[in-house]
C-alpha cells in the first residue's frame, strides 16, 4: 500500500496536471486506455476503501458516458453511417471518437479525483507557498475562505428559512432567488471583512517575513510521484505512436 | 481595564484602533494614540486583539495551526512558535490535541482558542471586545477565568468592552467610561465608578449589577388554551436527530423558555416549532384554534399561512431583512397578507411608534444598531400578529436597555394572550418571563 495521504499535495497535483498534458494532445483511444489501465493498477495499490473510491469518483463515472454520447450522436462523420435523424447521425468515425473521449475523462479524471481525495487544505497551502512560492497573502487568505464554504452554507439556509418565515416564500422562486443571492453577498462580504480584521490583528499583511510553523517536505516520495505521473503518460503516448493510433491535436 | 459606554461612544472603534486595524479609509481620526511611544500600525503583534463572534476570529482548521499563525506573521523560529503554542493553549485551559479541527469547538473554546493565538506572539497589551456576549453562561465563565489567568502569569495589560459589568467588575484595577459625545465620562477604582456614575450608566444600557433594568408590570391573563404540541418530537438538521424525544405543550397567554448548553440543539428546535425545518421523527401538531383549517402540520403550511398562526424571529436579525428602508420592512408581512392598505399603515404606525423606530422609518434596515436590528425583526414578525411567536437568543448581545424594552414588549403579547417560544440561555431573561421551560441537554 502506498501512503499517499503523506505526499506533498503540490507533488500529486504536479502528477495530475503532467499525465492530463500527455492525454490532451491527442485523441486516440489507444494512448487513452494505456493510460488507464495503467492509473487503475496504481490507483489499486493506493488502497483506497472501494466505497470511498466509488463514491469520491461518481461524478467521473458519469460524465464520461454523456460526454460520450453528445460525441455519439453528434461527433466527426466519417466511413458507414448506422443511424440518422435531423443533426444525429451516428457513423464509425463518431463512434471511434465517443470510445476515445469516453476513455480520456476517465483516464484524466479518475486520477485528479483519486489524488485530491487525501490532500488537506492546509498542507496544500504550505506547499502553495513554500514550494511553488506563490505569494504568502493570497495563498493563505485562499486558505482562511475556504475554511469558511461552512459558514457560507448556514447563512443560505438561514436565508431561505427566514423568506418562508416572513411570508415570501410561496412565489415568484427567481425574483427572490436573485434578493436571497443578494443578501447573502452582503453577509458573506461582512464575514470576509471581519476575518481580514482577526487575520490582520495577528500580524497578517505586516512587513515582517513570516516564517511556516509546517515545513512542506520535498523528498524521495514526492520526485517519485512525479516520475509515476510523467512515466503513465509517456507509456501511453509511445504505445500511442508504435501502434499508429497517434494523431496529435496540434498542427 | 474596563472600558464601559453606551452604544455608538466608539468603545470597539477604541479598541481597533488599540489594536492598528483601523485603515485609513476608514474615516477619520484626530489626535494620537500611542502603544509603546510609537503609532499602533507599527507595533504589531504588541496589541492582541479577541472579538465578539467566536465563528469569525477562527483562521485555520487545526487547532495548533490556529494559534501558530500570529508567530509565523512575526517571523518566529518553528521550534520556538510551537513551544509557543503550548504553553498558549495551556495557559487558557484549553486542553485539546494539537489537530483537533477548530469547527468542533464550542463557543467558549473558540474564544479560550483565539486568546492562546493572540498570547502566542507575546503581547503587552490584549485587549477583548465583548468577548462573552455570545456565549452560554458556562462559556462565560471559562473565558473570564483565562483571560484572569493570562493577566496574572504575563503581567500583560489587558482592557476589555463588555455590557455586563458584573462579569468582570470584581477582577479588574480600573473602570473607564465613554461618553456618545466622545470623550471620558469617569475613570477610576471600579467601586468609586459604580458609585458613583452606576445610576447614570444603568439608564444608558450598561449592565450595573446594583442597578437593574426594570422589569414589566404584568396583568391578569385569560384562560389558557394548547396552541401547538410536541409529539414524540426530535429534531435535528439533516439526516442525524439532536437530543432526546420532546413531548410538551404550547398554551396561550404564556411563555415558554427553551434553555440548554450551547449545540444542544435549541435554535434548531425553536425553527422545527415555527414550522420552518421538518422534525426528524414525530410531529409539532397545531390545535385548531391555531390551525383554523390550515391543517394540523405547520410544516405543510404555506408561507403565507404561517404569517398570522406562527411568527419566527431569526437569532441574526439580518438573515431576515428584505427591502432597503425599515418602513417597506415592516409593510412585507401586511402586504403578503393583502390587507387593505390604510390597515396596513395603521399597522406599521402602531409599529413604529410602539418599538421607537419612527425616526428610522426611511434607513437602511443594515446600518441600523444591534438593538435597532433586533426590536425592527421582532417588529416585522409582530405586523402580521401571529398567535405565536418564537424568537431565538432576542436578547442576545444586547444592551440593558433593549434588554428591558424587549421583555416589556413579550410580557405584553402574553398578556394579551399570545403564546410566546424563546430560546434563550439569558437567566434573567428567563426567569422575568416564562411560564415553564424546556431544558435540552
Amino acid at each position: 500500500m502506498i501512503p499517499i495521504a503523506a505526499i506533498n499535495p503540490v507533488a500529486k497535483l504536479g502528477a495530475g496536471v503532467i499525465v492530463s498534458l500527455f492525454l490532451i494532445v491527442t485523441i486516440d483511444w489507444v494512448s487513452a486506455s494505456t493510460a488507464l489501465v495503467l492509473e487503475l493498477a496504481i490507483i489499486a495499490l493506493m488502497g483506497i476503501e472501494p466505497r470511498q473510491f466509488w463514491l469520491r469518483t461518481l461524478p467521473v463515472w458519469v460524465a464520461a458516458p454523456l460526454t460520450a454520447l453528445t460525441i455519439l450522436l453528434y461527433g466527426r462523420y466519417e466511413g458507414d453511417v448506422y443511424f440518422e435523424f435531423l443533426l444525429i447521425r451516428i457513423s464509425d468515425g463518431s463512434i471511434e471518437l465517443a470510445l476515445a473521449t469516453f476513455l480520456r475523462v476517465l483516464a484524466i479524471g479518475l486520477p485528479a479525483v483519486v489524488l485530491f481525495i487525501s490532500i488537506d487544505p492546509t498542507d496544500f497551502a504550505d506547499g502553495l507557498a513554500q514550494r511553488m512560492r506563490l505569494p504568502d497573502r493570497f495563498v493563505l487568505g485562499a486558505l482562511a475562505a475556504v475554511r469558511m464554504v461552512g459558514l457560507f452554507l448556514d447563512d443560505w439556509r438561514s436565508l431561505e428559512l427566514a423568506r418562508r418565515a416572513r411570508g415570501v416564500a410561496d412565489r415568484g422562486r427567481f425574483r427572490r432567488l436573485a434578493g436571497q443571492g443578494f443578501a447573502f453577498l452582503v453577509l458573506s462580504i461582512r464575514r470576509g471583512s471581519k476575518l481580514s480584521i482577526a487575520m490582520e490583528a495577528r500580524g497578517f499583511g505586516g512587513d515582517t517575513p513570516r516564517t511556516w510553523a509546517r515545513e512542506s517536505r520535498w523528498g524521495a516520495a514526492e520526485w517519485f510521484t512525479i516520475v509515476i505521473g510523467t512515466l503513465v503518460g509517456l507509456t501511453a503516448t509511445v504505445v500511442a505512436v508504435l501502434t499508429g493510433n497517434w494523431n496529435s491535436i496540434v498542427g | 481595564m474596563l472600558v464601559l459606554g453606551e452604544s455608538g461612544a466608539g468603545k470597539s472603534t477604541f479598541l481597533h484602533a488599540l489594536a492598528g486595524v483601523v485603515g485609513d479609509d476608514e474615516g477619520e481620526s484626530e489626535g494620537s494614540l500611542l502603544v509603546d511611544g510609537a503609532h499602533p500600525s507599527a507595533t504589531r503583534g504588541r496589541t492582541g486583539l479577541v472579538i465578539q463572534d467566536p465563528d469569525s476570529q477562527v483562521i485555520l482548521e487545526r487547532v495548533g495551526d490556529d494559534v501558530a499563525f500570529g508567530c509565523e506573521n512575526l517571523g518566529v523560529p518553528r521550534d520556538e512558535t510551537w513551544r509557543r503554542v503550548r504553553e498558549s493553549l495551556a495557559a487558557v485551559g484549553l486542553d485539546v490535541p494539537l489537530d483537533r479541527n477548530t469547527s468542533a469547538l464550542s463557543g467558549g473554546q473558540k474564544q479560550r482558542l483565539a486568546l492562546a493565538g493572540v498570547l502566542a506572539m507575546r503581547p503587552g497589551l490584549i485587549v477583548l471586545d465583548e468577548p462573552t456576549a455570545n456565549l452560554d453562561p458556562a462559556g462565560v465563565a471559562e473565558v473570564r477565568d483565562a483571560v484572569i489567568r493570562v493577566a496574572e502569569s504575563t503581567g500583560a495589560t489587558i482592557v476589555v468592552v463588555e455590557h455586563r459589568v458584573s462579569v468582570w467588575s470584581d477582577v479588574v484595577d480600573r473602570i473607564v467610561v465613554l461618553s456618545a459625545g466622545g470623550g471620558v465620562i469617569a475613570d477610576g477604582a471600579p467601586a468609586d465608578v459604580l458609585s458613583g456614575q452606576g445610576k447614570e450608566l444603568a439608564a444608558r444600557g450598561v449592565w450595573i449589577p446594583q442597578f437593574p433594568p426594570p422589569r414589566p408590570q404584568r396583568s391578569e391573563r385569560a384562560a389558557k388554551h394548547s396552541l401547538l404540541a410536541a409529539q414524540q418530537l426530535r429534531v435535528g438538521r439533516g439526516k442525524h436527530a439532536l437530543g432526546s424525544e420532546l413531548n410538551f405543550e404550547v398554551m396561550s397567554s404564556s411563555a415558554l423558555a427553551i434553555t440548554g448548553p450551547n449545540g444542544a440543539g435549541k435554535s434548531t428546535l425553536a425553527l422545527t416549532l415555527g414550522g420552518l425545518l421538518t422534525p426528524i421523527a414525530g410531529a409539532v401538531a397545531a390545535s385548531a384554534t391555531l390551525a383554523k383549517g390550515a391543517g394540523e402540520h405547520p410544516i405543510r403550511w404555506k408561507s403565507r399561512e404561517l404569517l398570522t398562526r406562527i411568527g419566527t424571529v431569526f437569532q441574526d436579525p439580518e438573515h431576515q431583512l428584505l427591502t432597503s428602508t425599515v418602513r417597506a420592512e415592516l409593510e412585507v408581512g401586511p402586504r403578503a397578507l393583502k390587507l387593505p392598505g390604510a390597515e396596513a399603515d395603521a399597522r406599521v404606525d402602531e409599529l413604529l411608534t410602539r418599538l421607537r423606530l419612527e425616526k428610522l422609518a426611511g434607513a437602511n434596515p443594515f446600518t441600523l444598531s444591534g438593538g435597532e436590528k433586533r426590536r425592527l425583526s421582532v417588529a416585522t414578525a409582530l405586523a402580521t400578529r401571529p398567535q405565536v411567536l418564537v424568537l431565538d437568543e432576542p436578547t442576545f448581545g444586547q444592551d440593558s436597555r433593549t434588554w428591558s424594552e424587549m421583555l416589556a414588549l413579550l410580557a405584553r403579547l402574553v398578556d394579551d394572550g399570545s403564546s410566546v417560544i424563546a430560546v434563550s440561555h439569558d437567566l434573567e431573561f428567563v426567569e422575568a418571563l416564562a411560564d415553564s421551560t424546556v431544558v435540552l441537554e
